[in-house]
C-alpha cells in the first residue's frame, strides 16, 4: 500500500495541481490508459466542489485534501472539502444521486445545470463513489480497478 | 495549459476559438469573453472546441450561461468538437441535447444558414 496526500489552499488555481498529481499516482499505480481522463475529471470535480465549498466563507484557511491510495487492487482518492457541515441522510444522499438534471424541459433546467453540474458528472464517471458529510467536512471518496496487486493475492 | 481566447467573424457568425484548459480557475475568462461579444450584439455564436484539452463541469456552466444569454436576444450558441473525451461530458451531463455540435466550423456555419 502506498498513500500519496495533498493538502492545498482553497482556491481555484490549484485544482489543476491536484489533477496533475492525481493522474500521475493514478498512472504509477497502474490504473488503465483508457481510465486516466475519468480519474482526472473525477478528482477535479471534487476540488473544484470542495474549493466551493470555501466560497464566502471569511477568515476560513482550512485545506482541501486529496488522499491517494493504491492498495487492496484499487486505486482511491478521497477528496475532503475540511467544511464542517451537517451529516447527509439517507433522503438527501437519495437527492444527489438524482444530480444529473432531466433537460427534456428546454430552459427550465438551464438554471440548475448552470450551477450544479459536478456531481452529476462524478455520478456519471464514477462506479465505485461514496459521498459522506460531517463535523469533519464533506468528503468525496471514489475508486478504481488499478494494476496493484490486492493483500489477499499477493504471495 | 492555460485558457487561450481568440475571436474572428465568419459567414455571419461569431466564431470563439477556444484552447487549452477550461477548468474552476479558467472558466471565468471565457465567461467574460461569451458576456462580452453578447453586450456587443453578438448573438450567434460557435465555440469551437477542438483545441480544448480539458473541459470540466465549470466549463459546462459557463457555456450554458451563454446559451441562456444568447437565447435571450434570439440568438444561437453552437458547439464544434470532434474530440470524445469532451464529448463524453456531454453526454453524461445530458447536454448534448441543449447545444448544437458539429464536427467543424463550416457545418456549424452552413446549419445555422
Amino acid at each position: 500500500m502506498a498513500i500519496v496526500e495533498l493538502r492545498f489552499s482553497a482556491l481555484p488555481e490549484h485544482v489543476r495541481t491536484a489533477r496533475l498529481v492525481a493522474a500521475a499516482v493514478a498512472r504509477r499505480a497502474g490504473v488503465a490508459e483508457t481510465v486516466l481522463d475519468e480519474v482526472r475529471l473525477a478528482v477535479g470535480e471534487a476540488c473544484s466542489r470542495a474549493v466551493g465549498m470555501h466560497q464566502d466563507r471569511v477568515d476560513d484557511d482550512r485545506p482541501v485534501t486529496v488522499t491517494l491510495d493504491d492498495g487492496n487492487g484499487r486505486f482511491s482518492i478521497e477528496v475532503n472539502d475540511g467544511v464542517p457541515q451537517p451529516t447527509l441522510t439517507e433522503e438527501g444522499l437519495a437527492e444527489g444521486a438524482g444530480l444529473v438534471p432531466d433537460l427534456s424541459a428546454n430552459g427550465s433546467g438551464l438554471d440548475l445545470i448552470e450551477n450544479e453540474m459536478g456531481l452529476a458528472v462524478i455520478l456519471g464517471l464514477v462506479d465505485d463513489l461514496d459521498v459522506r458529510a460531517g463535523a469533519e467536512g464533506g468528503v468525496i471518496r471514489m475508486s478504481w480497478p488499478s494494476g496493484a496487486k490486492s493483500a489477499e493475492t499477493v504471495g | 495549459m492555460d485558457l487561450s481566447l481568440s475571436t474572428r467573424t465568419e459567414g455571419g457568425r461569431t466564431i470563439v476559438e477556444v484552447g487549452g484548459e477550461i477548468d474552476v480557475y479558467t472558466a471565468p475568462k471565457l465567461r467574460e469573453q461569451l458576456v462580452e461579444l453578447v453586450n456587443e450584439g453578438q448573438f450567434h455564436l460557435i465555440v469551437d472546441m477542438e483545441a480544448v484539452d480539458f473541459l470540466d463541469s465549470t466549463g459546462l456552466g459557463v457555456l450554458v450561461g451563454g446559451l441562456k444569454r444568447v437565447r435571450a436576444h434570439e440568438g444561437s450558441l453552437q458547439l464544434v468538437c470532434t474530440q470524445e473525451r469532451i464529448l463524453k461530458i456531454f453526454r453524461i451531463t445530458g447536454l448534448t441535447k441543449v447545444f448544437p455540435i458539429h464536427p467543424s466550423v463550416a457545418v456549424a456555419i452552413a446549419s445555422s444558414d
